[in-house]
């Protein structure tokens, strides 16, 4: 894959035969809204204690963790809903909303044989082939599908490095004295109100641990799907980067068609210690609503990176296309000296999706720098902010930032808004702020048109070529899917 | 191959062109002059089926085919070019990407297989090579930070990729300096058969030292009012546009 990267040209054809892959596209569906009929063992709809239990018992979760779970609960209950994000949607009844939805086949999972069958046929439908083509491509998977972590793939050869790539519950059995060590430690229950809840009731999620001195020889990956009506979905990442260790690592989510909002509140933690690194990305797809605004994801999420080496470094890249209402932050904490944090960002928002997303980036040690490249592209009735915050802390001297926050909008209709916070406390940081809004121009499509290449083509590779600097970080295969997921979003969105 | 009848457009409710009449057969080379505002830029952009351009009435056809009743795409791949005055950028896309997405959809609507990579590049080195383009420039964004004589070069390139059936050049001249004048008038030679055909549209007169037309036409207030050889472009050139304009008086006034 970092072969075809640093190949440009190639890469560059690979993005034009994808622009005629574009036209097969059906027009206007969201293409991943089936259901798949699986009988799932179900929790009652509400939350309280008692249902904060019932999930811990579920999993066979150790006396600490249920504590834990509880003591998030009760501060949850003292917290408000923060209103400040610029984002609008009707009041949330969390008594509505299931908090436990297992598919109820649920044996031990050795092998792929083992997984029911019509979970595999989702999961081919997703085009998330957990079978041969995917092993061959080298790609480890797990699937988080509803709430449960259904099967890993890989796990041997990830064994072999001394490895952990697992569902948490999986963790908290076999090496629960490193998720007692971490879970928490980047994103405490205390820290937001859907945090909170979230270390209350989350079901699952990823659990990654790669030893010191390792480099990941594969790209990890994870595919959340919500599949159950009135499921929440509430699932929890955890990767570890020890000294001189590399990891990276991809997401992706996608829901079906609900008329009902569905609420996903996630919390990412990761932990990187001296001289390592972690990249992650995310290709965020989950049911935007239809055209009119109805049903749709609300995507709350708490992701955060602490760099706690010398050294160390973190990438967040994210491209985000679904979601009805989402408001997000990937932040880094740059606390060894010449930490490294970077982010990239393509938030896209049609119809009447609501985009409150930005991130963070805390200096503390010395010599940390950090890049913010957000591009977002308002379309439709749709808002589009980007809110970042870089802050620079006494003792870290000689922090750099560079943020570059461009919008681009189609048609009148749809707005795009910039909340920058700059908070220095060290003179001798060396801050820079750039922004620029544009509009999808008549004048470029025309120019497209007259060279033989249709409307719909042309509004695509204006847009890719916005969005360029973000792709580019993007592992290939994740490109290539973010670039046809943009397309479709888009479509009919002009002209 | 291309015919124009009592052609009338408006620009945002103004009427430009008030009846324009052009008949351009392969192998022939043309040049419409005229005064700033005048209406050339008009006639390529309604050619080329620009969508801020509104046909009021008359009649295009090119190759037998009702031009107007076309999409500005699919003039594109019947063979109609037009070369910008202002080249648009396009950022984050290189030329690469742009040039063999156009030469493949052209391709594609005239029954031809698409160009394989390799067939491409060697395409585009023989090409560039004649306008002594820096192969550097291929993996640059569409005309992002190219100078105005690289641009109106970016512009000949494309022509001389696409091999279109009738090229209008939107005043290509303008804004060049003579070296790169010489430069882009040898690539719209080298162009130039006798199955094709060229479409000029210039101020100025120094441009048809170097491409040298067929038929000269004067285009005044959206109407052509005088058509002649080469000589009636050098006879503009010394007594200027006034002269013309004076006999079309006359003539209306008779």
């Amino acid at each position: 894959m970092e072969e075809i990267k640093t190949n440009g040209l190639q890469e560059k054809d690979e993005i034009s035969e994808d622009m005629q892959l574009l036209n097969d596209v059906t027009k206007n569906e969201y293409k991943w809204g089936f259901i798949t009929d699986i009988e799932s063992d179900t929790a009652p709809k509400g939350l309280n204690e008692e249902i904060v239990r019932f999930i811990s018992l579920k999993k066979g979760e150790p006396e600490w963790m249920t504590e834990w779970r509880l003591k998030a609960f009760r501060h949850w209950q003292t917290m408000e809903e923060p209103k400040w994000p610029n984002v609008k949607y009707p009041k949330i009844d969390f008594q509505d909303i299931i908090y436990y939805s297992a598919p109820k086949k649920k044996p031990q999972l050795n092998s792929l044989d083992e997984v029911d069958p019509e979970l595999l046929k989702t999961f081919e439908k997703l085009g998330i082939p957990l079978e041969e083509q995917k092993i061959l491509s080298g790609v480890a998977v797990d699937a988080v599908f509803d709430s449960v972590s259904v099967a890993t793939t890989f796990k041997e050869t990830l064994k072999e490095k001394g490895i952990i790539f697992s569902s948490v519950s999986e963790a908290l059995k076999d090496h629960p004295e490193l998720v007692k060590k971490y879970l928490g430690s980047v994103v405490p229950y205390t820290d937001n109100y859907y945090a909170a809840l979230n270390a209350a009731v989350f079901s699952d999620g990823s659990f990654v641990y790669i030893p010191k001195g390792v480099r990941c020889p594969m790209e990890l990956s994870t595919y959340f799907r919500i599949n159950n009506e009135e499921t929440g979905q509430f699932e929890r990442t955890l990767i570890i980067a020890e000294d001189d260790s590399y990891v990276s690592y991809l997401e992706g989510c996608t829901a079906p068609i609900r008329d009902t909002n569905q609420l996903h509140a996630a919390v990412v933690e990761l932990v990187i210690l001296e001289n390592a690194e972690i990249k992650y990305s995310t290709v965020q797809n989950w049911y935007p609503g239809n055209s009119e605004g109805k049903g749709g994801i609300y995507n709350f999420v708490t992701k955060r990176a602490a760099c706690r080496g010398n050294h160390s470094k973190v990438s967040w890249t994210q491209v985000e296309t679904g979601s009805a209402v989402t408001w997000k932050y990937p932040s880094c904490i740059l606390q060894g000296d010449y930490s490294v944090g970077e982010f990239y960002s393509v938030a896209v928002t049609n119809n009447f999706q609501q985009a409150d997303t930005g991130t963070k980036m805390i200096h503390l040690g010395k010599n940390t720098s950090s890049t913010i490249i957000s591009k977002g592209i308002s379309a439709g009735k749709s808002n589009n902010s980007y809110r970042g915050l870089v802050k620079v802390a006494k003792k870290a001297d000689n922090a750099r930032n560079f943020t570059q926050c461009d919008s681009m909008l189609m048609g009148d209709k749809c707005g795009a808004h910039t909340f920058p916070y700059i908070e220095i406390e060290n003179d001798t940081a060396r801050v820079e702020h750039e922004a620029t809004t544009s509009k999808v121009g008549e004048d470029q499509i025309f120019y497209l048109n007259q060279r033989g290449i249709s409307t719909e083509d042309a509004v695509n590779m204006i847009v890719n070529g916005f969005c360029k600097e973000v792709f580019n970080e993007l592992p290939m295969e994740f490109a290539v899917e973010a670039q046809k997921l943009l397309a479709i979003s888009l479509e009919s969105s002009v002209g | 191959m291309l015919v124009i009848k009592n052609l009338k457009a408006n620009v945002e409710g103004k009427e430009i062109l008030k009846g324009i009449n052009l008949e351009i057969k392969a192998g022939e080379v043309h040049a419409i002059m005229g005064p700033n505002g005048s209406g050339k830029s008009t006639l390529a952009n309604v050619l080329a089926g620009n969508g801020g351009y509104e046909v009021t009435e008359g009649e295009i056809y090119f190759e037998g085919k009702d031009l107007v009743e076309l999409a500005p795409e699919d003039r594109a791949r019947e063979g109609v070019f037009l070369a910008f005055q202002y080249p648009i950028e396009i950022p984050g896309i290189s030329n690469a990407t742009f040039l063999k997405t156009a030469l493949n959809e052209v391709r594609k609507y005239n029954g031809q297989p698409e160009a394989t990579p390799k067939e491409f590049m060697e395409l585009l080195r023989e090409k560039s090579g004649v306008l002594g383009m820096d192969p550097q420039f291929i993996s640059r964004s569409v005309n992002v930070g190219f100078s105005g004589g690289e641009k109106k070069r970016n512009e000949i390139l494309q022509m001389l990729m696409l091999q279109p059936k009738l090229a209008l050049l939107d005043e290509t001249d303008s804004g060049l300096d003579i070296d790169a004048l010489k430069i882009v008038s040898s690539g719209v030679n080298v162009f130039k058969n006798k199955d094709n055909a060229v479409l000029l549209v210039t101020h100025y007169q120094r441009l048809l030292n170097y491409i040298v037309p067929d038929f000269v036409h004067v285009l005044s207030k959206g109407r052509i009012i005088k058509s002649g050889g080469k000589e009636l472009a050098l006879e503009l050139e010394e007594k200027g546009y006034d002269w013309i304009k004076n006999d079309e008086l006359i003539e209306e006034n008779v």
